[in-house]
């Protein structure tokens, strides 16, 4: 770019920087084992979380097969369940809740908190911030290594005798609280709470590193209201991190306490196999406040990296501004705040009052307004747009899609007085699959296919990502949609089978295909998989820009090295939505080109800052002192 | 030149420049103590609706005397009213009140500590963190002393009722541990122990952190490095630990 000669008296000491670090020995351990580079960093978090989803993703293949054909005989699965599989081919009872738990506890926690947040906050802020790296590699790297230990610890659960933890992701006590409970509430659990805290650990490292990334290390001229959407979403993830996780840690840090020392804060006269225990004077509600507390920002933690992706990927491929661009910060930090102040809708039937009830349907309700705001601006970018449909383009649009429907329910399970019918009904896990599951997943899926490219040189193969995307979003809507009728049907969630209920009878054949439209769907994602691993050795070239966007990441080389650009960081004039301008000679304007260098297209307002003289190396000076 | 760094920029958060004027270090530790707000936060929650899920002492209903009981969340005075070598003798919150003030006594010396740093006075900082670290350490041993006497308990003990093998039966316990309290519910106790052990553990990394902080000071490390930046850093979490023991003080000792 000829924007870099304008400037480029600042360049001396930062092409000092980079040479330092180019030239650095660096070892097979230091570059991708213990690498303190984001890049490397977020394709570890992403390899890991595409190895959990298809852990998690498998957990639901079997017990959809248990659901849908509850008949069938499972034998064939025995070589890989041992004795979870009965004599008589079907699935153990208890493990059946056990996959259902870890099935939620992989894909919330490790899928779409780590494998989300941790791919793409660290590998989009420092290259869209203009930022050679992290505020701290080195704790950068020890939020990986934590994710990692929380991860194996989370993966030997799997295979003790016993089981991993089965209460529910949610493992409200006592079923979390007695090991004696059930055979999942022993090891398994123990190991659920050891995982966990590892887990937060790691989640508050990496969410303190984004955060003061943003504030500090953004690039001159690009100010808060001039950065990427994806970079506001990541920005506040983190926040809600850093205040969300902590009262989960607090939480579990009792519930060990209750669990292996005696206590009793959230257990109270309770009789187990007809004897009575000592514990008085805790509650179990509590427990369910501290969880929610978490567990409703957790979803957003989960969606907003999501939105913020789709924000970028929607404007690049409308060839459009994105539609009210202020409006999208403004949703994005009212639903932050707002995440925080709802958690009680989950226990609207725990006997709360009706009053407070009310409150928190009010509440509620009102995240109906920022999430309304968001979808109108996609569609509203999506509007006379020259879209172009790549695969990432295509998950995004079916992100909006899952956003919308999922969210409408959202209205109806926010009512208290409905809630009492659909509380804990497969409508509810419809209505949480479809907004907070699939949604974020496509997000995510939009993320990888969009920055592939950067991320490791190389294309994605686009007709693989077609028949992905479509298998997916119809697969996705065949498995969820029914659920909704079930749900209103009566069918509570994790029950191991309903075959004893004749009034559950008449929806055996709806079960068997949400089960056939999931297996088909997991299958497409192998596609995915395959698609992902072949195309990071032998995919297409990538060239410097493929999507033509005008974000900082797109004027570094095709494979940045540590340090991200060689010679110096490039300078933000403008915001990162220049797409066809009246009067520009292309259809993007990155954001490192001055405004001096496209008259034609210049708004009356947008002028290059004024020089001062004497500022030489006043950047220079700043980092230095880091 | 920090002037047109200003200009450059147009505004603080224009790009290109710490906006808060703080170092990356700096804010993360300011973004570590907002969440660890919320851990004790939460902590603090549990506490009070355990506690109001209790009824208190009333003279009305329960006789004119204060006695520990089940039945009832007992007075902290009555609870914390002995002091080390002073047996028998009624002092109501007195030892719990010298602990408090060293602690905060130790914020001062921090502030010092700090505030020679910023001069880059080698020896003040040394002796400064070195009183932090003693004030520390006072702390915790008086906390150890008050948790042995409340583990130990009186000579009096109080009367608890027990199911045992499905009949009530009336045993005298001394002390308070996590499952059984001599001074009122067991989950006073649990809390109790949870909530200043959780504090405690604060204090000890603290105290850990200060000393290698005064270690590195001892060495010439920051003076090498031409900053005590870093015992800027551990003095926000020593001033943090502090300012959370004034809540559980508050908590436990007075409400």
């Amino acid at each position: 770019m000829e924007a870099i000669d304008i400037k480029s008296r600042e360049g001396e000491i930062h092409h000092g920087d980079y040479e330092q670090m180019e030239h650095h020995h660096e070892s097979f351990l230091t570059k991708y084992i213990f690498s303190t580079d984001h890049k490397t960093i977020s394709k570890q978090f992403l390899i890991s979380g595409i190895f959990w989803a298809l852990i998690g993703g498998s957990l639901s293949i079997v017990f959809r097969l248990q659901l849908g054909f509850p008949d069938l005989n499972l034998q064939w699965l025995q070589p890989v369940l041992g004795g979870w599989i009965t004599e008589t081919g079907k699935l153990d009872t208890e493990f059946y809740l056990a996959m259902v738990t870890m099935h939620g506890t992989i894909m919330v926690f490790f899928v779409l908190t780590a494998g989300l947040s941790g791919t793409f906050s660290n590998f989009l802020i420092p290259l869209q911030i203009g930022a050679r790296d992290m505020a701290s590699g080195f704790l950068n790297m020890l939020s990986y290594w934590f994710f990692f230990a929380s991860s194996v610890v989370m993966l030997t659960s799997l295979f003790i005798e016993t089981g991993p933890a089965s209460g529910g992701w949610v493992i409200y006590p006592p079923l979390s609280a007695l090991p004696q409970a059930m055979s999942g509430s022993g090891l398994g659990m123990t190991l659920w709470l050891v995982s966990m805290a590892l887990f937060i650990i790691s989640s508050l490292l990496g969410s303190i590193n984004y955060i003061t990334t943003v504030i500090n290390l953004r690039t001159e001229g690009l100010s808060m209201t001039r950065v990427p959407l994806t970079i506001w979403a990541f920005f506040l993830t983190a926040v809600i991190g850093v205040l969300a996780f902590p009262v989960l840690f607090s939480a579990a840090l009792l519930l060990i306490f209750d669990r292996s020392f005696g206590t009793s804060f959230f257990l109270s006269e309770i009789y187990i196999a007809g004897e009575a225990l000592p514990n008085v004077g805790g509650s179990a509600i509590l427990f369910q406040h501290l969880f929610w507390f978490l567990g409703h920002p957790e979803v957003y933690i989960v969606l907003l990296p999501a939105l913020g992706i789709t924000s970028e990927i929607i404007a690049t491929n409308s060839r459009k501004p994105i539609f009210g661009y202020r409006a999208m910060i403004g949703s994005l930090l009212g639903i932050t705040i707002l995440s925080f102040v709802v958690w009680a809708h989950h226990m609207f039937i725990t006997g709360m009052s009706p009053f407070l009830g009310t409150i928190f349907m009010f509440l509620t309700l009102i995240i109906a307004v920022p999430s309304a705001v968001k979808v109108f601006n996609y569609l509203t970018t999506l509007w006379k747009g020259n879209i172009i449909f790549t695969p990432a383009m295509l998950f995004s649009i079916g992100l909006v899609s899952f956003f919308i429907s999922g969210g409408i329910t959202g209205i109806y399970l926010g009512n208290t007085a409905i809630d009492i019918q659909l509380h804990d009904t497969y409508f509810i896990v419809a209505h949480f699959h479809i907004v907070m599951g699939s949604a974020s997943f496509f997000g995510m899926v939009a993320g990888i296919y969009h920055w592939f490219p950067k991320m490791f040189g190389r294309m994605m193969d686009a007709k693989l990502g077609y028949i992905h995307f479509w298998v997916s979003f119809v697969g996705v809507y065949m498995v969820f949609f029914p659920m909704h009728y079930i749900g209103m049907a009566g069918f509570p969630r994790r029950y191991y089978s309903f075959t004893n209920f004749d009034a559950f009878s008449g929806f055996t054949d709806m079960n068997m295909m949400i089960s056939t439209a999931a297996i088909i769907t997991f299958g497409a994602q192998l596609l995915f998989v395959f698609n992902f691993f072949y195309s990071i050795f032998k995919g297409r070239k990538a060239t410097a820009n493929p999507w033509g966007s005008n974000t900082l990441e797109w004027t570094a080389p095709i494979k940045p090295g540590h340090g991200n650009w060689p010679g110096k960081i490039p300078l933000v004039y403008r915001w990162p939505y220049d797409y066809s301008k009246p009067g520009a000679k292309e259809d993007f304007i990155p954001q490192n080109v001055p405004f001096s260098q496209t008259p034609e297209s210049n708004l009356p307002h947008e002028k290059d800052p004024e020089e001062t003289p004497g500022d030489e190396g006043a950047i220079v000076l700043d980092e230095a002192k880091e | 030149m920090a002037n047109s760094v200003a200009a450059i920029g147009q505004n603080l958060w224009g790009g290109g420049q710490a906006p808060m004027k703080a170092s990356y270090g700096k804010l993360m530790m300011w973004f570590f103590l907002m969440s660890d707000t919320f851990t004790f936060s939460a902590l603090l929650i549990t506490y009070g609706l355990i506690r109001y899920s209790h009824d208190a002492f009333n003279p009305e209903i329960h006789g004119s005397e204060f006695v520990f009981s089940q039945e009832y969340w007992p007075i902290p005075e009555k609870v914390f009213d002995s002091a080390p070598f002073l047996h028998g003798i009624e002092a109501p919150l007195v030892f719990v009140g010298i602990m408090t003030f060293i602690l905060i006594l130790s914020s001062v010396t921090m502030v010092l500590a700090v505030e020679a740093g910023a001069r880059m006075d080698k020896l003040q900082v040394q002796k400064w963190m070195l009183w932090t670290i003693l004030g520390g350490i006072l702390f915790l041993s008086c906390q150890a002393w008050e948790w042995v006497h409340m583990i130990v308990g009186d000579e009096k003990g109080s009367v608890a009722q027990f199911f045992v093998n499905g009949e009530w039966v009336e045993r005298t316990i001394y002390g308070a541990n996590l499952t059984i309290n001599q001074y009122g519910p067991p989950a006073f106790a649990d809390l109790f122990f949870f909530i200043t052990g959780f504090h405690g553990t604060h204090v000890l990394s603290g105290v850990i952190i200060n000393i290698l902080i005064f270690y590195n000071t001892t060495m010439g490390v920051y003076q090498r490095t031409g900053h005590y930046e870093m015992v800027e850093k551990v003095g926000l979490y020593w001033h943090f630990v502090d300012l959370v023991w004034v809540f559980v003080f508050t908590f436990f000792y007075l409400v």
